[in-house]
């Protein structure tokens, strides 16, 4: 069993931070260092989807480690805000964060996919602390998301619901009825994180199903959508995106990021080729350098 | 059917309960995918319109925002014709709301055949089959308008999903005043010896009528109304088997992984008995008016009867005689089918003991 990496900078000072210059840096070491996690966890397991977990680590921890109000000793705590992955094939990133985070224990990442865990192959509410909702078939998450904001407005609260969707969920055909839906009941705070890295299973999303032009279905589905296209890799630009997000008053609210499937490793970006394949030690060993390279460089930056 | 007995729509019943528990229960929200007219959520609607959301033609979308809602400490009924509800949000129902153990009560409207001159491809007779396969989910199947409102009342209170299948039609209220329904609980509507009756849905009041006839024929018929399919009432089912040995099960729904299914699974552990069923033979179904359409598809007091008969007949003798001998007083003589199975002790020998421990007199519906 791989030994995790122990990162330079504890989750705990990232939180704490104030300087908003050396906590992006942090947030973006964090990210990587969860990038090298996953990549070795996959590779101990055998099993889990690497391309769109490495895609959306620093989205996922800008919005843990700085957006969310969360409690991680209280997880089904009422006025929390709410994060759907509704691509929950990206789980193992997801673990990674929350454990981090405080959700539950980081050796539990160990028992990813296993018998008796509580880290289910894709999201499961019921099972692990902090997931807000039990994802893996896609397509659920803006129907979902929509229903827990329109909940906030029926008891006067405010906390905010996010929804990640891939291009997975936006092949799905449900999706689009909840945009439409989203649009006519306008809930507050609703905010839909498009991690747009181009690939799906079976290879580039504009040879399995075109989406463009993604801004403009958005918009003519009368959805507030940031007229600029985030880097979903930077976690500066990340922060500004979720910055534009709730400076709005005209809802629902939609960012597309610019993403990499398999972000961080040559050979594994811009490729469907990394969606859910195994891990061998081959690749693993041929990988790793790559990842530890770029978290060295990080590093220097803290 | 009865025709001194009151008429009311399942459908009306839920509005008007909807309407009715809306105050006391702020948490409550109703959900509807363009056809509130039709499943009377319209009601409600028009009465509490923050806390109605038409969703449009959007079954599954409906589903998942009513799963989001419940994640959030909100109680959401989700309301369309129950075929749409079991095939289009099929997805949603098992991995959101299932899966998650969610609050979300499902009222699957038009239920059976009932939505009868729209066709085959708006009458639900596979919606039973469907919700029963989903861990967490309780299905009820009520009999009348009145046990369409306890349902729904009890199920606000449940702590995870619970489909309900209601009808179109304006039919019979069978149990006002009677005995409260209770989730899980079968209701004992006529006791006897000969075989087993049990049915949910719109046909229980055919099984009643059913049972009036066979008795006039010298067939007693022990008769269940068991409006919970799921958790179903195993208890009562294998203790009427034991006594009776044959069942008849009855239902508006395919014959395949509905009702009768669910009995035949239950008494297949407890009480194997032999067991014919009532409802769709397996086909696709067409338009007409209700009764004419239940009465061509075998749902029917006349096809109760005889199948009735058929399968009182075919009950092995070994069966009838461990019927006879715990009959307490009706003499020996009137049990024909006890052809001394010489020295063959009754198959059901525990079972024959346990049942004759006299059961608590159950109000029989009028």
């Amino acid at each position: 069993m791989t030994t995790l990496l122990k990162p330079k900078v504890e989750p705990e000072r990232v939180l704490a931070e104030q300087d908003r210059g050396k906590k992006a840096a942090m947030m973006q070491y964090l990210a990587q260092k969860f990038r090298v996690d996953v990549w070795d966890i996959l590779h101990d397991k055998g099993t889990g989807h690497w391309g769109g977990a490495s895609s959306v680590a620093e989205i996922l921890t800008a919005l843990y480690f700085d957006v969310l109000k969360v409690r991680p000793d209280e997880p089904r705590w009422p006025d929390r805000d709410r994060l759907v992955l509704s691509k929950g094939h990206a789980s193992a990133m997801l673990y990674t964060v929350l454990a981090n985070r405080g959700f539950f224990p980081i050796e539990e990442l160990h028992s990813f996919r296993q018998i008796d865990s509580r880290l289910q192959g894709h999201p499961c509410m019921n099972a692990t602390p902090g997931v807000d909702m039990s994802t893996g078939a896609l397509g659920h998450g803006m129907s979902v998301s929509l229903g827990m904001s329109l909940a906030a407005r029926l008891q006067r609260k405010s906390y905010w619901t996010y929804v990640i969707m891939g291009e997975g969920c936006l092949d799905e055909g449900q999706t689009w009825e909840a945009l439409m839906a989203a649009a006519k009941f306008k809930p507050e705070r609703l905010v839909a994180l498009i991690d747009f890295n181009g690939y799906q299973l079976d290879g580039s999303s504009d040879e399995i199903m075109p989406l463009a032009p993604l801004f403009e279905k958005f918009h003519a589905f009368r959805w507030n959508v940031s007229p600029t296209v985030f880097n979903g890799h930077e976690v500066g630009n990340v922060l500004q995106a979720l910055a534009w997000a709730r400076q709005q008053n005209q809802w629902p609210a939609a960012v597309i990021f610019k993403t990499k499937k398999g972000r961080g490793i040559s050979f594994t970006e811009d490729t469907h080729k990394f969606h859910g394949a195994v891990i061998d030690d081959h690749t693993y060993a041929k990988g790793r350098p790559e990842l530890m390279q770029t978290l060295a460089e990080l590093e220097v930056a803290l | 059917m009865k025709t001194d007995a009151k008429l009311l729509s399942m459908r009306d019943a839920l509005g008007q309960t909807l309407v009715e528990l809306a105050s006391a229960m702020p948490e409550l929200v109703v959900l509807d995918a363009d056809v509130s007219a039709s499943t009377k959520t319209a009601g409600f609607a028009k009465a509490y319109p923050d806390r109605f959301f038409n969703v449009g033609v959007a079954e599954a979308n409906m589903a998942d925002i009513a799963a989001g809602m419940a994640t959030a400490g909100l109680r959401p009924v989700i309301n369309t014709f129950s075929l749409f509800l079991a095939l289009k949000c099929a997805d949603q129902i098992r991995n959101t709301i299932c899966y998650n153990n969610l609050p979300v009560v499902l009222a699957g409207a038009y239920g059976g055949l009932s939505d009868s001159f729209d066709g085959a491809s708006h009458q639900a007779i596979l919606d039973i089959a469907m919700m029963r396969a989903l861990p967490n989910m309780v299905v009820i199947v009520p009999a009348d308008a009145e046990e369409m409102k306890q349902a729904l009342t009890l199920a606000l209170r449940r702590n995870g999903p619970t489909f309900i299948r209601g009808c179109r039609n304006e039919t019979p209220v069978l149990f006002e005043g009677a005995e409260p329904f209770q989730i899980g609980r079968a209701r004992k509507l006529r006791d006897g010896k000969d075989l087993t009756i049990a049915a949910c849905g719109i046909p229980v009041v055919m099984a009643m009528e059913a049972a009036e006839r066979l008795a006039a024929d010298g067939i007693d018929a022990d008769l269940l109304a068991v409006a919970t399919v799921k958790p179903i009432d195993e208890k009562a089912l294998a203790a009427s088997a034991s006594k009776t040995g044959a069942v008849l099960a009855v239902e508006e729904h395919n014959i395949y992984g509905g009702f009768g299914g669910a009995v035949a699974e239950a008494l297949a552990r407890h009480a194997p008995t032999r067991m014919d069923f009532i409802g769709v033979q397996d086909r696709f179904t067409e338009s007409g008016p209700y009764d004419a359409l239940m009465k061509k598809y075998g749902i029917s007091v006349d096809a109760i009867v005889t199948r009735a008969k058929a399968l009182v007949k075919a009950k092995p003798a070994a069966v009838a005689a461990s019927v006879a001998m715990g009959a307490v007083k009706k003499s020996a003589a009137k049990a024909k089918g006890a052809k001394k199975p010489a020295g063959r002790k009754p198959a059901t020998k525990k079972a024959a003991a346990t049942k004759a421990t006299p059961r608590k007199p159950v109000r029989r519906a009028r």
